[in-house]
């Protein structure tokens, strides 16, 4: 997943924890840059037509960056549950988002093809708890 | 979240291989049971090419995967059986209709196999970290498997064109 996607699903995540424009302070959180980086990228966002930004309020989604938001989530819950369901991976959460950037799309069809993904897909995503409400995680280490 | 398209640490060069295990055990899982999977009138179409293409990519994706488990192996971690993908396979993975479908599936199966270590090269390439196993060793690996998806490619491609 590139760094425009990864921006354009964290800009969809902080629309609906936030519910309403995603602020540059949340945006910068939720990707781990600073609020410069995520002001730069904005604009770039916003001169190809994905995002739509007010001033002191934040960034909002335009339709053509809503879809593209919707596939990058649904590629990053395809890395979740991969890594959750077929590698048992416990702290899958934070493992997906350091392995996002380098699956590509290609590879996470191909890895959708063995997991159990719902057809709502990405609307089940919890974005509070930062993973799809039905995925059924490995029990905890004792 | 990481935005730098870099392998930083032995962890997550040991989740990326095992990812690429698991690519080449899919692989290997649908090469070798297209012939179960098809009507009865579909598998006996199944010529003696196509038949040798799937004999031949379901053997390479198991040396591929054996490759990469001595890597795993040698960073101490561990990879899913390849029963317990088969078996994802078969209950999660539609079956092709028909040869056409075999071979277009194979074709995907490849591309994405390139796909994957071309991304993984590139991403320990431009990583410095010092990892467990030498760095070299591990580079040479992924060269010579992304070469042989490369060739992968190809033959599917070459045998599709010669049906057209």
């Amino acid at each position: 997943m590139n760094t425009a996607d990864q921006y354009l699903k964290a800009i969809y995540l902080a629309q609906r924890l936030e519910d309403g424009p995603a602020a540059t302070g949340t945006l910068a959180d939720l990707l781990g840059v600073s609020p410069a980086s995520v002001n730069e990228m904005v604009g770039k966002l916003e001169q190809q037509g994905l995002v739509e930004h007010q001033k002191y309020k934040g960034a909002s989604l335009t339709e053509e960056g809503l879809e593209r938001a919707h596939h990058a989530l649904q590629t990053y819950c395809i890395i979740e549950r991969f890594l959750a369901n077929v590698l048992e991976v416990e702290a899958f959460r934070d493992e997906a988002r350091a392995l996002e950037s380098v699956i590509d799309d290609t590879v996470a069809e191909r890895l959708d093809t063995i997991i159990d993904r719902r057809a709502e897909c990405p609307d089940c995503f919890d974005a509070d708890n930062d993973c799809c409400r039905y995925l059924e995680v490995p029990p905890a280490a004792e | 979240m990481s935005l730098g398209q870099r392998v930083s640490s032995d962890h997550q060069l040991t989740r990326l291989l095992q990812i690429g295990i698991v690519l080449e055990e899919v692989v290997e899982s649908r090469a070798a049971h297209p012939l179960e999977s098809l009507p009865a009138d579909e598998r006996e179409a199944i010529d003696a090419e196509v038949r040798t293409l799937l004999e031949d990519a379901a053997a390479e994706s198991a040396e591929h995967r054996g490759r990469l488990e001595t890597l795993v192996d040698d960073l101490d971690a561990e990879t899913v059986p390849y029963e317990e993908i088969n078996a994802l396979v078969d209950a999660r993975y539609g079956p092709p209709e028909d040869t056409d479908g075999v071979l277009y599936d194979q074709l995907c199966n490849e591309e994405t196999a390139y796909k994957f270590y071309d991304d993984l090269i590139e991403a320990i390439e431009a990583s410095e970290t010092d990892f467990s196993v030498d760095r070299e060793r591990v580079l040479e690996t992924l060269y010579a498997i992304r070469a042989e998806e490369k060739e992968g490619v190809q033959e599917v491609t070459d045998v599709m064109e010669r049906r057209a």
